[in-house]
């Protein structure tokens, strides 16, 4: 009785850990930008990885199987994020620009604009002349690219 | 049998993440997908474990799990600095 309980709650599990692992990388194959991979898959995976960790020690019970289960699951939700964080961090530094569209279907720009200059109001000291040529530049870049 | 379902799920995933990471247009989306093929590669091991009867590969998924971050911040570092003996406070020079 009591394993057929433990049988059917890891089948819940393990089942749902699968579609969430799988919608995750359907989504990073769909997504038309960068960060809404990101988005698709950071959040799925982790999502998906602990409905696999817990359905795998509801299956091994009190053993020390559970305990290391336990810590890659600590493991998962620790870097993760911080992974999905840096990746996101590094690639609008670089200068990765997201796709944004408004209520009508056209491409924005303006948000773009606003994330970087509010990134160089917050270090004054780099923003420099050279700095606001460079940031120029793909600002008339942008305003051609949406005018296509 | 629960476990052969979740590791051909798992299986499935990673197979999209390979689509992804060989057609990715930005170095970007190549990480995203090597960072993903990494999870998925932590769950099969677990879930290899469990299939053979034999859960004692977890360790190695441990290690692994600590190895993809440091992975993942050494590209970003690479890319953003084009050097790994650098500290990170510099700005880096524009190209």
């Amino acid at each position: 009785m009591m394993s057929v309980v433990v049988d059917i709650v890891s089948w819940v599990l393990l089942l749902a850990g699968g579609f969430f692992l799988v919608v995750g990388a359907i989504g990073l194959n769909r997504m038309p930008d960068v960060f809404s991979r990101l988005q698709a898959t950071g959040v799925s995976d982790t999502v998906g990885a602990g409905f696999l960790f817990i359905g795998m020690m509801v299956q091994a019970g009190f053993t020390l199987v559970t305990v290391k289960l336990a810590f890659l699951l600590l493991i998962f939700l620790f870097t993760a994020p911080v992974a999905t964080h840096a990746v996101t961090r590094a690639a609008l530094s670089v200068g990765v620009k997201p796709k944004l569209f408004d209520s009508e279907g056209r491409e924005r720009q303006q948000v773009v604009e606003e994330v970087q200059r509010s990134k160089t109001d917050a270090r004054p000291e780099p923003a420099t002349k050279p700095k606001v040529e460079n940031h120029a530049a793909p600002r008339k870049d942008g305003e051609s690219s949406s005018k296509r | 049998m629960m476990f052969a379902v979740a590791t051909v799920a798992v299986m499935v995933a990673l197979a999209l993440a390979v689509v992804r990471a060989l057609a990715g247009p930005t170095v970007f989306d190549r990480l995203v997908a090597a960072n993903k093929i990494g999870n998925g590669v932590i769950l099969l091991l677990a879930l290899f474990g469990f299939l053979t009867g034999r859960p004692e590969f977890l360790d190695i998924g441990i290690l692994y799990g600590l190895l993809n971050i440091i992975a993942v911040f050494a590209v970003l570092k690479f890319l953003r600095y084009g050097d790994l003996a650098r500290s990170g406070g510099e700005e880096p020079e524009n190209s």
